[in-house]
């Protein structure tokens, strides 16, 4: 059975051409534009891997992270956080709430690839 | 500590314009057979500078002497 | 119902009511909750300035100098501006030093002299006697004009004298009475009397209260109010003159000196010096008393003039006092009720000055005559096995009697002579006399006991001379030759225009000679030589009375002295008892638990002298420690060391406290620096950080998009097209970005290029219009134009303006709802410029949000459907554009119903001259 991805995003063009690069691998792939959709799609769709971006709309990024991390029945749910703030206080602020890793913006779709194979136990 | 400063000076400067009120020339500036709603000029004179003097060191005093 | 029995009867009765009343005050004392701990009653017994030179005189002498009777009030009122610098410091150097009297307070000043002592009370006794004895004269009078009611005869027949005389006997051995009880009743370390105020305070509401009542029954029931009895006094010359300040024709200097008289008067009066310093329980009670005692002399002068204008207009032919008239014109009304209030204010205003008045001489007499006396015949210091509590106390009673006694003496000889008349001021010219030693020791360093006795004794023998022996010969005791020939028939020495000076009053010329010679005399002898050791302690003791000078007098002690000697010295003037409490207390308070001091040190010395002075004056207080302190004189240069260092301490802490509130200050600054450092360090970092952000977006879909093309050779075509096309969008607006970064970089540090023009607006919006027209048709909206011709023309850059207008237009498109939208560009013209306004339908923005998008990367938006495709700069770059040219943008919107952004331009200055040119022709 094919790993399931949610891609939280805001920034339609990131979240076409990582789908496309996803899908291309055989993942099943989501999308939410922001964070309260993600949060609800999380819940209602149970996906293995979350890439999270930070900067969102309605609910941020770190936010919707620590929301998935007070739910005991989400434990296994991987995240990923996607930022375009490079600086140290956000990455560490991002695995402090509990993310299982951390990509800045702009990534190379291989190592992307290759983080998501990593959380996903590939 | 400034105000008490100048609360203090306000005072001084009633008694200085009290003094100036109350004394020759001023006084003879008022000092004539007129009436004010009948009464003598420098009768009403007087009185009313004796109320803004005392009006005054009341607010000087009052207001910034806590 | 006035006959003699109601009339001593209702008497009686007030002045039981006062002993009730200063019962209750003492009472109060007593269990510490002070009655007169309230500033109006303070104020109120400042009143008893008021007597009944003022009850009754007043209006005598507005019958016959007109409104000359008012420099006498005016005087007091300007002095009360300065009470917070005079009486201030006078009421914390008599705290400080338990002065008890204004002999002592001098005595004290000028290294505790018992010689001044004695004779300040000398000059308090001689200049005040008479003022008594007017006082029991006012009384006796308003009696035997009771007595004859219902008609009027004037008090100067010998017959109806005798009997009121007879009253006021005993009214002068009530009132001695009444001050032995609450004037003496302990040996007090203050020499406070609580109960006493509170009588006075109540005697100053009787008597203004009384003076109120007859003078609007005067002024409006016998008269038709002021306006009435002005009219009628303009029908009479010889009462018109009444109406004007001058109307002896003595110029003003008979008007200012009686200012400067009175003003002196309030502050040393031995009276005046009791209640408002002596009996001051809180300074700040000074605060209230500062303008309601000036308040109350004026009120209680308003209806004088009224009086005294409409009792001469009634007595006219009659041989009526001026005077009387107070008394006299409701007893020619019949009106019992007012005439009687009039007769127990009248008594208010005589009482309430003779109570106090006496307490203050008699505790002069007492420490700083008698005790002297009886020091130095050492009667007192070596008979150690008395207890001298109840011998001071007796002394004291003995004074009152004897003062009281004397006054009524005076009253009894004096009759109806002009030396009773004139006193009021003559005695205010007595106290003048102790000005120049009292001011001068408060604020000059230099004073000596010589210059001060010197001083005194000049002024008092001037003022004697030029005042007093005139008035004894204006009476007929004297033969008046000397009075218009001049002493020994030197005509240079005639008391009244010594040395040839003429032109003043008799109050003025003795005001001139009597200061010229007392503060000549004062300051003359003050620099003869330098002051001694007690002079220069005494004299820092005074002057620096405001400012936090610690115990100098403890610091100028040096010797050997025992515990129990002490104490057992205190006890003899305190009594044992409360001496020992005293002394408890003290020890308490010094740390030691037991309450027993271990060893006699110079501050306890300095206590148990302070004990001392408040009961028998400093001078003596001095000379009895001596007697059981073994005290090591100190030599000038030693004070003079100490007294340095305890300055130089002084201001040396002085220093270190300005320093360390300057230290308080700086830290304060640097703070603040550091917090406007750290916020400007986190507005850029924020700035910096958006910056990275909104080009690492772009750059995150061309990165991803081209590693899926060169991954994949064998992409769809179609998903190859539209990647590339995505790739592209996202270059363009990552150079969208840079450009405006860079632009807004430049309009912030002011080196944009603007190339202003005068332009019209119309063709700038048009042209705008036409730009977007495709975005427009896009998203299937319909704009609307609302653009007048011959609009006048502005000053602005025309690139820079169609920015703006691209910007607002592209923003209100892109919110659009497909389809349905509409927006509506209006242009119109303002009073000082024009207005440009672009309205659209859509989403509108939240109040909340209307500031925030014109900052820079503050994008809102409703994002359900997706992020605003903006560089969030659009705003803030076109808002400082329109800044530029002077004008405003701002938005207006209500959630739902859409939003209008406007702003504003300036005329061009030339069109603006060329309108006010229109509107002027």
């Amino acid at each position: 059975m094919s790993k399931k991805i949610l891609i939280a995003d805001d920034e339609q063009n990131i979240v076409i051409s990582i789908e496309f690069l996803l899908r291309r691998e055989g993942f099943e792939v989501l999308v939410a534009g922001d964070g309260e959709e993600a949060l609800a799609k999380v819940r209602a769709e149970r996906p293995d891997l979350v890439l999270l971006d930070v900067m969102m709309p309605r609910m941020n990024g770190f936010d919707v992270c620590q929301a998935l991390r007070a739910d005991p029945d989400l434990s296994a749910t991987r995240i990923l956080m996607l930022t375009a703030k490079g600086r140290d206080t956000e990455v560490s602020k991002g695995l402090g709430l509990g993310a299982d890793g951390y990509m800045t913006k702009p990534f190379s779709t291989k190592e992307l690839l290759a983080e998501v194979r990593k959380l996903l136990g590939m | 500590m400034h105000r008490r400063v100048l609360a203090s000076d306000r005072l001084i400067a009633a008694f200085l314009f009290g003094c100036v009120l109350f004394n020759y020339p001023v006084l003879s500036l008022f000092d004539r057979h007129t009436t004010v709603l009948s009464i003598p000029l420098v009768y009403a004179y007087i009185f009313f500078a004796w109320v803004v003097v005392i009006a005054v060191m009341a607010w000087a005093i009052e207001r910034h002497f806590k | 119902m006035l006959e003699a029995p109601v009339v001593i009867a209702v008497s009686l009765i007030y002045l039981g009511l006062l002993f009730a009343v200063a019962w209750w005050g003492d009472e109060r004392a007593d269990q510490k909750r002070s009655l007169i701990a309230n500033p109006t009653i303070y104020a109120l017994s400042m009143a008893v300035y008021c007597t009944t030179w003022t009850f009754y005189g007043s209006v005598g002498r507005a019958a016959v100098s007109g409104i000359g009777f008012l420099p006498v009030y005016l005087g007091p009122t300007l002095v009360m501006a300065l009470c917070w610098f005079l009486l201030l410091k006078m009421i914390r150097i008599v705290k400080a030093n338990r002065i008890t009297s204004i002999a002592d307070f001098i005595s004290s000043r000028y290294g505790k002299s018992h010689v001044l002592g004695g004779l300040v009370t000398v000059i308090a006794v001689v200049g005040i006697i008479p003022y008594i004895a007017l006082q029991l004269k006012a009384v006796s009078s308003s009696v035997s004009l009771l007595l004859s009611y219902p008609e009027i005869v004037m008090p100067n027949h010998s017959a109806t004298m005798s009997v009121a005389a007879d009253i006021s006997f005993y009214i002068a051995l009530i009132l001695a009475a009444f001050t032995i009880v609450f004037g003496t009743r302990h040996l007090d370390a203050t020499e406070r009397h609580e109960g006493m105020v509170a009588a006075i305070a109540l005697e100053s509401s009787v008597k203004l209260v009384a003076f109120l009542a007859v003078g609007v029954y005067v002024t409006y029931g016998m008269y038709d109010g002021f306006g009435d009895i002005f009219e009628r006094v303009n029908a009479s010359p010889e009462l018109l003159r009444l109406t004007t300040a001058i109307p002896s024709g003595k110029g003003y200097t008979g008007w200012f000196s009686l200012i400067v008289l009175s003003a002196m008067a309030l502050l040393f009066l031995p009276r005046q010096f009791q209640v408002a310093v002596v009996e001051n329980v809180n300074e700040a009670h000074l605060k209230r008393a500062a303008w309601l005692f000036p308040l109350y002399l004026l009120l209680i002068n308003v209806f004088v003039l009224p009086i005294a204008l409409g009792g001469l207009l009634h007595f006219v032919g009659q041989d009526v006092d001026a005077d009387t008239f107070v008394l006299t014109l409701p007893m020619s009304q019949r009106h019992e009720g007012l005439t009687l209030l009039v007769f127990i204010g009248g008594l208010s205003a005589a009482t309430g000055m003779v109570i106090v008045e006496t307490i203050a001489l008699s505790t002069m007499a007492c420490n700083d005559l008698v005790m002297p006396l009886l020091i130095r015949h050492k009667r007192v210091a070596f008979d150690e096995s008395r207890d001298l509590s109840r011998l001071l106390l007796g002394i004291r009673r003995g004074a009152i009697v004897v003062i009281l006694l004397l006054g009524y003496l005076y009253f009894r000889l004096a009759g109806e002579a002009y030396a009773l008349v004139a006193i009021g001021l003559i005695s205010f010219s007595a106290v003048a006399q102790f000005a120049p030693a009292m001011i001068g020791g408060m604020y000059w360093r230099g004073g000596t006991r010589d210059g001060a006795l010197a001083g005194l004794s000049a002024g008092f023998l001037v003022w004697a001379y030029t005042l007093l022996l005139p008035s004894f010969a204006k009476s007929g005791w004297l033969p008046d030759d000397f009075l218009t020939q001049g002493l020994f028939g030197i005509e240079l020495l005639r008391p009244q225009q010594l040395f040839g000076l003429t032109g003043f009053d008799e109050i003025a010329h003795c005001l001139f000679w009597s200061f010229l010679a007392n503060i000549g005399a004062y300051v003359g002898f003050s620099l003869l030589r330098p002051p001694t050791a007690a002079e220069a302690t005494q004299a820092t003791v005074f002057v620096d009375a405001l400012k936090d000078a610690g115990p100098v007098g403890a610091a100028l002690w040096r010797g050997r002295a025992k515990v129990s000697d002490l104490q057992e010295l205190v006890a003899r003037f305190l009594g044992p008892a409360r001496a020992q409490a005293l002394f408890t207390a003290y020890a308490r308070r010094r740390g030691v638990a037991s309450g027993v001091m271990p060893e006699a040190d110079a501050q306890l010395v300095q206590f148990a002298e302070s004990l001392l002075a408040g009961a028998i004056g400093s001078a003596s207080a001095r000379v009895m420690v001596a007697s059981v302190a073994k005290e090591e004189p100190l030599s000038i240069d030693e004070v003079m060391h100490i007294l340095d260092e305890a300055s130089q301490l002084r201001t040396y802490s002085r220093e270190l406290e300005r320093k360390s509130r300057e230290l308080t200050a700086a830290t304060l600054d640097l703070q603040e620096a550091n917090q406007r450092l750290q916020e400007l360090d986190r507005v850029k970092d924020d700035i910096m950080s958006s910056v990275t952000h909104e080009l690492r977006t772009p750059l995150t879909s061309i990165r991803a998009f081209s590693e899926l093309l060169r991954d994949d050779p064998r992409m769809h075509l179609a998903d190859r097209e539209r990647f590339l096309g995505l790739i592209v969008s996202e270059a363009e607006r990552l150079t969208r970005l840079i450009n405006q970064t860079l632009d807004l970089a430049k309009i912030e540090s002011g080196r944009a290029d603007w190339n202003g023009c005068e332009l019209n607006l119309k063709e700038v919006v048009e042209q705008s219009v036409a730009a977007t027209s495709q975005l427009f048709r896009e998203k299937e909206a319909h704009v609307e134009l609302d653009l007048p011709d011959n609009l006048p023309l502005i000053l602005a850059d025309r690139d820079r303006l169609i920015q703006v207008m691209l910007n607002l237009l592209s923003n209100a498109v892109k919110f659009l709802a497909p389809g349905s939208g509409r927006v509506k560009v209006m242009l119109c013209l303002l009073a000082d410029g024009l207005e440009v306004s672009v309205a659209d339908n859509g989403p509108g923005i939240r109040p909340e949000d209307q500031q925030l998008i014109f900052e820079k990367f503050r994008q809102v938006g409703d994002t359900m459907t997706a992020k605003p495709s903006g560089t969030g700069l659009g705003l803030p770059i076109s808002r400082r554009i329109v800044e530029h040219f002077g004008g405003r943008l701002w938005v207006e919107s209500v959630p739902g119903e859409g939003a209008t952004f406007r702003f504003t331009l300036p005329f061009a200055p030339v069109q603006e001259q060329a309108l006010a040119q229109v509107a002027a022709a």
